[in-house]
């Protein structure tokens, strides 16, 4: 008789995921699904999935989901939290639609301190519509509307949202992870489980930014993606918990 | 019923949204229609509902998206820009079917226009207004009684064809005061029932409840499901009032405050020895063609009052095709219409004056129409042949 | 001794279970996969220590660790 050491969690569902091969998304999938189940909130947790590449998120979770529209989770999250104060509501969200055409939406539903966990996946690149400039893209970084790299004289500079967050005073809980080693992982995890925790305890607005990988937009392999978090990415987006108020 | 009390429109309506078991609104201030959030932020919480000023149009409709995906009774208003800002969310809530109560109380446009009573904002409510094909239920009332009676027949009527309605009323119609009464009793949101395909807290291994607007590969599928459901609405839920229309030369046709001016002249109308009678739309989607058609058999004429530039007589003349000839007096961009003028345009069409009217078939016939705008007057102008 | 499963039904030969694996005891699988992939597999069970780490990056969870 073989125990269990480690495997899917049931509060994923058995469809496999349509994601690239090496993509980030999926680690974080796990990590919700892991965290349902830990913090017994599985029966009370709705989904809000994104337009991008995470828009078939909720086909991947048990939970109840809504999917709307590019850049709005955090409204429609906001919805469902004060239509269903007992549920435990996240938003996934990737950076174009949580830094740019969603940026009121997040920044509002810090101000306002919504008791909502959004986990905002950072891979600066649009991943779904095929590898433009996110307003997360590092300077020199090539995407298709930045064919020679992203200029700041055209097209500025990346925007670090933990930080710019931070200085709201309705944001309770703001952690910047990535997904590129298995120590970083758990670190996420932990982070991820805080921003629920949170929740459940009605500390307020939380949020993770997960830093992710994107082999295929970046034209990289699985290995130099990991290399280019590790030595692009994290220098301009710096890990660590840059809020925590829930621990008050 | 309750006792008739003076009250504001759009106070009326707020109140009456909240006795139909409204439970969650969320807007962004707007003139003219203020008073509803302003209502609303006073009393949501004590009857238990929650209230959000969102920060821009386009965040209230997609709470409100949220909300209704609880399968609470959820809503929202503005005036006609914010409308358009709702767009968006319209369309996801149509391709979502999800139920919910949008409120326009018009004002002038396009762009940022004026902040007077108008009517141009038909097509944007019975086309859809989003991306894609999908129509939502419209109600037009012509009373303060009305827009407080309505949000109750709205969620009822969203909620049983699961889509969005809107409730599209004039500016005036939310800034005047009038004595009304509610004709329903409160409704407790707790009785309305459960409905399965709303997200909710599991409880004993329920099926997941999924809310999305992504069809993908379905969605031909789920867009011929849509138009039978239309299909349904428009032969069933149609309604509309139709006055003295019987033995009637000329049958006013306008909806909202436009309807009240042509009650005035329906009024007058025999003093001056004219047959006039008025057939109101109250859904003008689904617009009631066929109800317009056969009473409209017998008249001379059909005038159609709006305070629009072309807009609802586009509908009447796809009622009523070639049976019978269709006029329009116009009052675009926030002119208010009169009975005495309307009369004049009565008289005009029934005796091929010009006088009040807006010309039809200039266009179809190759002419252009020179637009005198003169509100006291309606549209009118000469006809100048093409060259 | 410590088991890993691949389910070659996700599995879609990313490889990052077989770059953390400290123990090297995972290695692409020589016949492709329904999907079309070489899925990872465990090649040497008997040095596998069931640190889980090749569970905690699979981004297709594809991964269940088990111990006899």
């Amino acid at each position: 008789m073989s125990t269990i050491l480690a495997k899917k969690p049931s509060t994923l569902t058995d469809l496999p995921m349509h994601y690239c091969p090496g993509c980030g998304h999926g680690i974080v999938h796990r990590l919700l699904a892991e965290t349902f189940e830990e913090l017994n909130i599985a029966d009370r947790v709705i989904g809000v999935a994104p337009v991008g590449c995470a828009v078939f998120a909720d086909d991947y979770f048990t939970c109840d989901t809504v999917q709307g529209a590019h850049g709005r989770g955090p409204a429609i999250a906001t919805g469902v939290k004060r239509s269903k104060p007992g549920a435990i509501v996240f938003s996934y969200q990737g950076d174009g639609d949580l830094a740019s055409i969603g940026m009121a939406e997040i920044v509002h539903a810090a101000v306002r301190s919504e008791n909502i966990t959004v986990i905002f996946i950072n891979n600066a690149i649009y991943g779904m519509t095929g590898g433009q400039m996110a307003p997360t893209t590092l300077v020199g970084q090539v995407a298709t509307t930045a064919p020679k790299g992203r200029d700041p004289k055209m097209q500025g500079w990346p925007i670090n949202m933990c930080e710019m967050l931070s200085q709201i005073t309705g944001s309770k809980y703001l952690a910047r992870v990535a997904v590129d080693t298995p120590q970083n992982v758990l670190k996420a995890k932990a982070c991820i489980k805080k921003a629920f925790e949170n929740q459940v305890n009605n500390v307020g607005f939380s949020m993770v930014e997960v830093i992710s990988q994107c082999p295929t937009n970046w034209h990289a392999s699985v290995e130099q993606a990991l290399e280019f978090v590790r030595t692009k990415m994290i220098p301009q987006y710096p890990l660590g918990v840059f809020k925590d108020e829930g621990a008050k | 019923m309750t006792q008739k009390t003076l009250r504001k429109g759009n106070e009326a309506l707020a109140e009456g949204a909240i006795r139909a078991g409204a439970r969650f609104f969320a807007g962004y201030p707007i003139t003219p229609q203020n008073e509803v959030p302003e209502y609303m932020a006073a009393h949501m919480a004590d009857n238990g509902g929650a209230f959000v000023q969102a920060e821009s149009e386009v965040a209230a409709i997609n709470m409100v998206y949220g909300a209704a995906a609880t399968g609470t009774r959820s809503m929202t208003s503005s005036s006609s820009p914010g409308i358009s800002l709702k767009q968006e969310g319209i369309t996801y809530l149509a391709s979502a079917d999800l139920p919910c109560l949008i409120v326009n109380v018009m004002r002038g446009g396009p762009g940022l226009g004026s902040i007077s009573g108008a009517q141009g904002d038909y097509f944007q409510a019975t086309r859809g207004g989003g991306n894609g094909d999908y129509h939502i239920i419209v109600l037009a009332p012509n009373s303060v009684e009305e827009l407080g009676n309505f949000p109750k027949l709205g969620f009822d009527l969203a909620e049983k064809y699961r889509m969005p309605c809107m409730i599209l009323a004039d500016g005036i119609l939310g800034q005047m005061m009038e004595s009304m009464a509610f004709n329903f009793d409160p409704v407790d949101p707790n009785k309305i029932g459960k409905f399965d395909w709303a997200v909710d807290i599991h409880k004993n291994g329920r099926k997941k409840s999924k809310v999305f607007s992504y069809k993908g590969d379905n969605l031909i599928a789920d867009v011929t499901e849509r138009a039978k459901r239309y299909g349904l609405i428009e032969k069933t839920e149609a309604r509309y009032e139709a006055r003295n229309c019987e033995g009637a030369d000329v049958i006013l046709v306008a909806y909202g405050l436009s309807s009240r001016a042509c009650l005035e002249a329906v009024s007058k109308a025999e003093e001056k020895g004219l047959k006039v009678g008025l057939f109101r739309p109250i859904t003008l989607w689904p617009f009631p063609s066929k109800a317009l058609k056969e009473v409209s058999q017998k008249a001379k004429g059909i005038l159609v009052v709006e305070q629009s530039l072309g807009q609802l007589v586009q509908d009447v003349k796809l009622a009523v095709g070639d049976s019978v000839p269709v006029g329009l007096n116009a009052y675009p961009a926030g002119g208010q219409p009169d009975g005495e003028q309307i009369l004049t345009a009565a008289k005009s069409l029934l005796t091929g004056k010009k006088e009040g009217l807006f010309d039809l078939q200039t266009h179809a016939e190759g002419f252009t129409y020179e637009c005198k705008r003169d509100l006291s007057l309606g549209v009118q102008g000469d006809r100048k042949e093409v060259k | 001794m410590p088991k890993i499963e691949v389910d070659t039904n996700r599995c879609k030969a990313c490889y990052l279970c077989v770059n953390v694996c400290p123990k090297k005891c995972l290695a692409p699988s020589k016949t492709i996969s329904k999907k079309g992939y070489f899925p990872a597999q465990q090649i040497r069970p008997e040095d596998c220590i069931g640190c889980k780490m090749c569970y905690v990056m699979c981004p297709d969870v594809a991964i269940t660790v088990l111990k006899d």
